[in-house]
């Protein structure tokens, strides 16, 4: 009863903000209606009891991805009435896509091998139950594949990413940390000796 | 019946859950307050100077007199500011910083949630404070607070990283990510804690977290000389309070954690001695003492440099000493790291 009045209220706020995040006029706010998106899925994840999945996502795409999604999005200088031009055009097309996926969903949730006839409720685990370790122990056993095939998929994105967006500016003004530190006195600063030219002048002028 | 008996049991719960909060935020309001005070002093005598001394005995009401003028004041929202988001900057900055606290151990047993995954719990929260500083520089529509908001969360994201592979190291070591076994894995004198086997991710979590704080010398997102006060320029009265409690709490937030952590949280530096909060408290003293020592002493550092620091420094540092770590585990020195 409880849970579900919990469930009901996370659900509302998602659908809330899942909306907001394509109607809102402002692309920052549709940004924050993300995050708030992804924070009330984390909610619904904990009823879950997918503790370890709910605590990452909102460490990995509340306090990073977004983060950086919210950094491009506020530096843009976005346009909306141009963004907005080409929408009667599109129209159609994306009607088509909106309804196809509609369909593959009622396929999918009425399908007789979805539903709570067939998969029934899973039995509630105890509290000093770490589906930390489990997921761990599965990731590094049945799934090791798989795992590390798409840790070298991000690795390749990575090097990628870095590859595509890496340039050499031949103006640019970078200083070698290492040899700024390794600088000694001598290497900048040169000590003339040179006789005093001007004898008893001092006293004068601090007077 | 007896529906309203579970119903009377879940409302009890409720409120005792309620009045622990309050038992938890009210000290540590009051330890904010006195940490701003207890800065002043510091950085006072290191500069030989007195500090704050008129208000009340020592000046101890400083900062009580300080609460009082910030309530007082009125609170400007700019004419081209985005006023809900305006609003919901500060609170967006303070509500993760008490929120970490509900898991942090006081002792073996003083704890809000002692939840399973407690650290990763920590990690997620404070990451999100990040977005208090983020909306309040871009719904202050002004420039300097735009530039300092950009820098911060720069700032915050790398370093995160940094933090993150540290505290892995500690997980190793503890084998597990609840707070409370993570201090008993330390047990037995000081010569266990964590900070000897992760000297370097000690260091590194210490020097993030001063970072994460935006605390000098990694200040940049307020840097005086070049954006004025960066992303809290445009706020007045309470909501610059807001701003100032969270960056606070957050102090403590992260000393405790490398109590907790590296330094055995309330556990006693020789078997002997009795455990207890009392030593928690010392050892939280002395890391915020560190953080104000950090001030008085460091100039502030260039925007290039923090990124270097984090980026090409610490993170490989982190991942080194983890990798450290796991091929020790499996030689018979293993034990030293545990």
């Amino acid at each position: 009863m409880y849970t579900t009045a919990i469930f009901y209220f996370f659900a509302a706020i998602l659908v809330f903000a899942g909306l907001r995040v394509i109607t809102a006029r402002n692309p920052v706010h549709a940004a924050l209606y993300l995050v708030l998106a992804f924070f009330t899925a984390a909610g619904l994840w904990v009823l879950l009891e997918a503790e370890f999945l709910a605590i990452t996502l909102v460490l990995v795409y509340v306090g990073a991805v977004m983060v950086l999604f919210l950094f491009v999005v506020m530096m843009l200088d976005i346009n909306l009435d141009r963004l907005r031009e080409g929408f009667w055009d599109y129209l159609p097309l994306a009607g088509f896509v909106a309804v196809l996926l509609v369909i593959e969903m009622a396929l999918i949730l009425g399908g007789r091998h979805f539903g709570l006839e067939v998969m029934g409720t899973p039995a509630p685990h105890p509290a000093d139950y770490s589906n930390t370790k489990e997921l761990g122990r599965l990731l590094y056993t049945e799934y090791v594949y798989a795992f590390e095939l798409a840790a070298v998929i991000l690795l390749v994105a990575i090097v990628a990413a870095i590859a595509l967006t890496l340039r050499r500016r031949k103006d640019s003004k970078y200083l070698d940390p290492a040899e700024q530190v390794k600088v000694k006195r001598n290497d900048r600063l040169r000590i003339v000796k040179m006789d005093a030219v001007k004898k008893s002048q001092a006293g004068e002028e601090g007077a | 019946m007896e529906s309203l008996g579970m119903d009377w049991t879940a409302v009890q719960t409720v409120v005792w859950t309620l009045i622990k909060i309050l038992a938890l935020v009210v000290p540590l309001m009051l330890g904010v307050a006195y940490l701003t005070y207890a800065e002043r002093k510091v950085i006072g005598w290191m500069q030989v100077r007195i500090g704050p001394n008129r208000v009340g005995f020592q000046g101890l009401l400083q900062p009580i007199a300080d609460a009082v003028k910030l309530l007082m004041k009125e609170i400007i929202i700019p004419a081209g500011a985005n006023k809900g988001l305006f609003i919901l900057g500060p609170i967006l900055a303070i509500a993760p910083a008490l929120a970490a606290w509900a898991v942090i151990p006081f002792t073996d047993t003083l704890v809000l949630a002692n939840i399973d995954a407690g650290l990763l719990y920590v990690m997620a929260i404070t990451s999100m404070g990040v977005y208090g500083v983020i909306i309040a520089g871009w719904a202050s529509n002004s420039k300097y607070a735009f530039l300092g908001a950009m820098r911060s969360a720069a700032q915050i994201v790398s370093y995160e990283i940094a933090m993150g592979f540290a505290l892995v190291g500690v997980l190793m070591a503890a084998q597990s990510l609840n707070l409370v076994d993570i201090v008993r894995a330390q047990q037995g004198g000081f010569w266990h804690w964590y900070f000897i086997p992760l000297f370097p991710l000690f260091l590194v979590y210490l020097i993030a977290g001063v970072a994460e704080t935006n605390r000098a010398p990694f200040d940049v997102a307020e840097g005086e000389s070049e954006i004025v006060a960066g992303f809290h320029v445009e706020y007045s009265g309470m909501a610059f309070a807001v701003f100032f409690l969270a960056e606070y709490a957050n102090m403590i937030l992260v000393a405790a954690l490398t109590t907790l952590m590296f330094l055995g949280g309330w556990l006693s530096p020789l078997p002997f001695l009795p455990d207890g909060m009392l030593w928690w408290l010392l050892k939280t003293g002395f890391v915020l003492f560190l953080f104000l020592w950090f001030r008085a002493t460091f100039p502030r550092y260039r925007y290039d440099q923090i990124m270097r620091l984090g980026w090409k420094v610490f993170i490989p540092i982190t991942i080194v000493w983890i990798v450290v770590v796991g091929a020790m585990m499996q030689t018979p020195y293993g034990h030293l790291f545990h």
